[in-house]
């Protein structure tokens, strides 16, 4: 097996540190995994398995369980687009149609050039300023079209 | 020096609240005005935000909804005053959307700095336990019990009775378990709590810790949610400092402290028992019962499990006695309930009342009709498990009896609407995917049932106009998920396809 990076390791350690003591910890350390790397590398699995007393298979199954983990680097933007029923009563669904056309990703996928990752999320609890989205990070309430499109010319999209 | 809140409230952030904040800060500076900046939670009225309120000699005055490119022009307009100026609403309490409320559990959201714990004891804080300190633990429970409490994140489950269960088992060990996995469409109570009065959930959850014999509380918070994230970590830090949470907390002789953990993107894990393996960092699969959780729950120990808005209406039942509580309210749904309108509607947000407003009531009296300004066709009750209901349905009461009548649920209390350019079909289409994206996968009906369940209503989608056999089919289907499956989400999501087969059947043919 090729050697874990050094950065991977450092970074697993670290969290395993902090949150050992805690029970039920694993959660957590994958949450700090991800918010380090951006996102949890498959070569951590095997560290957090062992630190843990677990088997590769249970970590590897908590990874997959969950939509907010991911095992492979977003791209440089991300939009995640909430698909939910109050977003879709305004306008939703077209919103959604024009941002995997407008940004040339289906939901779920990154560019090819890696510009932009499109997420769906279901809900964002920002249902009274639908339509919802978070971009970059940021909650954006009663996006529209001109939100996207603008997005999309800032980071250099082209149409 | 002058004080001026601008919301920090998620929602009012994403419409430019932050902007406002920033603006304004560096506006008064260059013009060399001294103001207190308080970044509150939001009051509510969504299509007003961002909300600013200035303190003046008569009271707040507020503005809304205002731009970062309007703090000039409000400046000039003597802001800081409460100068007049085309944005400005006056004391919004005597707002008609306000006034008319009865707001119970969410009194303070938007009113205190919910980063500073003497302005929440200024406003009634911690009175609750303050009086649960000098009361024997059943007795706390038989507070709850006697204030009719039922759980508001959508099981609507007596919480006394719940409490009841957990002050009577012994165990080396009890938790308290916060449900704050909101994973419901159209609703936004707990977010806005955790995020306008963060101390009166950890207040409810100090005195249910205190009535059932639990030293430790975790909040499952959504990953969603990073605003009440750290909304509660600063909170939460204040009280300990104070002596509100910790070891011998007030001097009491009774420990009790409270930890935040993350969910991971999962609508599943607000099913509780799916929470508690989450909490203990596991696949989010929903455990068979019995045992309840009261008995054996997080890491096998006897476990409160409540959702947000229980927990923080808990103390106001304390400090106010439960005869109090228990007055508002019709029939066996007593006391107040914080409903969310969200959608497609001209005026949304929270409106806290006693039990028992219509939904006419809601959708135009407070909402106004569609933000859309076409016809409203239909609303969906309680997120997306819950049913939805035509116009002529909407003399229906929000309260648990009369909505159970009609086939629906009232859930967490969100109520989105749609006009009349939706596609009922499309929405039980919808229901069905959700539940097939969402499924934790531990039971067959919920994880198979709904992906065939996707499959036929494309099926039956294509076939509009042509008569065909698919319903029936769709109808069966609904039965076995309906009865089969293990927990709520498969076992419910048959009343939206339900509901908008029965109501909207026109869209199906």
């Amino acid at each position: 097996m090729n050697p874990v990076p050094p950065a991977i390791e450092r970074c697993v350690s670290m969290a395993v540190a902090r949150m050992k003591g805690e029970p039920g910890p694993l959660l957590e350390i994958l949450h700090l995994v991800q918010n380090e790397l951006g996102c949890v590398p498959p070569e951590s699995v095997p560290l957090i398995a062992s630190a843990l007393n677990l088997s590769r298979a249970e970590v590897h199954g908590v990874v997959s369980f969950y939509h907010h983990f991911r095992e492979q680097p977003a791209g440089q933007h991300t939009i995640k687009l909430c698909r939910a029923e109050a977003c879709q009563a305004m306008g939703g669904d077209a919103l959604a149609a024009f941002a995997t056309q407008r940004l040339g990703a289906e939901f779920g996928e990154t560019r090819k050039d890696g510009k932009v990752t499109l997420e769906a999320v279901y809900c964002l609890g920002n249902c009274a300023c639908a339509p919802s989205a978070l971009i970059d990070g940021q909650l954006r309430g009663r996006v529209g079209r001109d939100v996207l499109e603008e997005c999309a010319v800032g980071w250099g999209v082209p149409a | 020096m002058v004080t001026v809140f601008v919301p920090g409230d998620a929602g009012a952030v994403s419409v430019g609240a932050d902007a406002v904040a920033g603006e304004l800060a560096r506006e008064c500076r260059r013009r060399e005005l001294p103001i207190r900046l308080v970044r509150n939670g939001s009051r509510g009225l969504y299509w007003l935000e961002p909300l600013v309120e200035v303190v003046t000699g008569a009271g707040r005055v507020a503005y809304g909804p205002v731009q970062a490119s309007d703090i000039s022009s409000l400046l000039d307009a003597g802001l800081l005053d409460g100068g007049p100026h085309a944005l400005r609403l006056g004391d919004i309490e005597d707002h008609g959307w306000l006034r008319s409320q009865q707001r119970l559990t969410t009194s303070r959201i938007g009113v205190v700095d919910p980063s500073d714990i003497d302005d929440y004891i200024a406003h009634g804080g911690y009175v609750g336990l303050n009086a649960a300190l000098k009361m024997p633990p059943h007795e706390i429970v038989r507070a709850v019990t006697d204030a009719g409490l039922r759980g508001r994140g959508g099981a609507a489950f007596p919480t006394g009775i719940k409490w009841q269960t957990v002050h009577d088992q012994v165990a080396p060990q009890k938790y308290i378990a916060c449900n704050a996995d909101e994973g419901d469409s159209g609703t936004f109570s707990d977010r806005m709590l955790m995020e306008g009065d963060p101390f009166s959930l950890i207040e409810g959850m100090s005195i249910a810790g205190l009535a059932v014999g639990a030293t430790r509380g975790y909040i499952y918070l959504r990953v969603e949610y990073p605003h009440a994230a750290r909304a509660l970590a600063r909170a939460l830090h204040v009280a300990r400092e104070r002596g509100y949470l910790g070891a011998n907390l007030r001097d009491s002789g009774r420990d009790f402290d409270i930890a935040v953990r993350m969910g991971a993107g999962a609508y599943i894990c607000g099913e509780e028992t799916s929470m508690l393996e989450s909490l203990e960092g596991r696949r989010g699969e929903v455990r068979v019962r019995p045992p309840l959780p009261a008995i054996k729950g997080l890491f096998g120990q006897p476990t409160v499990v409540n959702n947000v808005v229980t927990l923080a209406t808990v103390p106001v039942i304390l400090a106010r006695g439960p005869a109090f509580y228990r007055d508002f309210g019709v029939g066996k749904s007593r006391g107040t309930v914080p409903m969310q309108l969200a959608g497609n509607v001209k005026q949304g947000g929270l409106v806290e009342r006693a039990f028992g407003l219509t939904v006419n009531q809601l959708v135009y009296d407070y909402g106004g009709g569609t933000a859309s300004g076409r016809p409203v066709r239909a609303v969906q009750i309680g997120g997306p498990l819950g049913a939805y209901l035509p116009s002529s349905a909407f003399d229906t009461p929000l309260e648990y009896e009369a909505l159970s009548a009609r086939n629906a649920l009232l859930g967490h209390a969100g109520v989105v609407v749609f006009d009349d350019t939706v596609d009922m079909a499309r929405m039980a289409r919808f229901a069905l995917e959700f539940c097939a994206i969402e499924s934790c996968g531990k039971c067959t009906p919920c994880r198979v049932g709904s992906t065939r369940g996707v499959e036929l209503m494309d099926r039956i989608l294509a076939k509009r106009g042509v008569v065909h056999g698919d319903i029936a089919l769709l109808e069966e289907l609904c039965d076995t998920m309906q009865n089969g499956s293990l927990c709520g989400l498969g076992g419910l999501t048959p009343f939206p396809v339900r509901s908008a087969l029965a109501h909207f059947s026109e869209d199906f043919r």
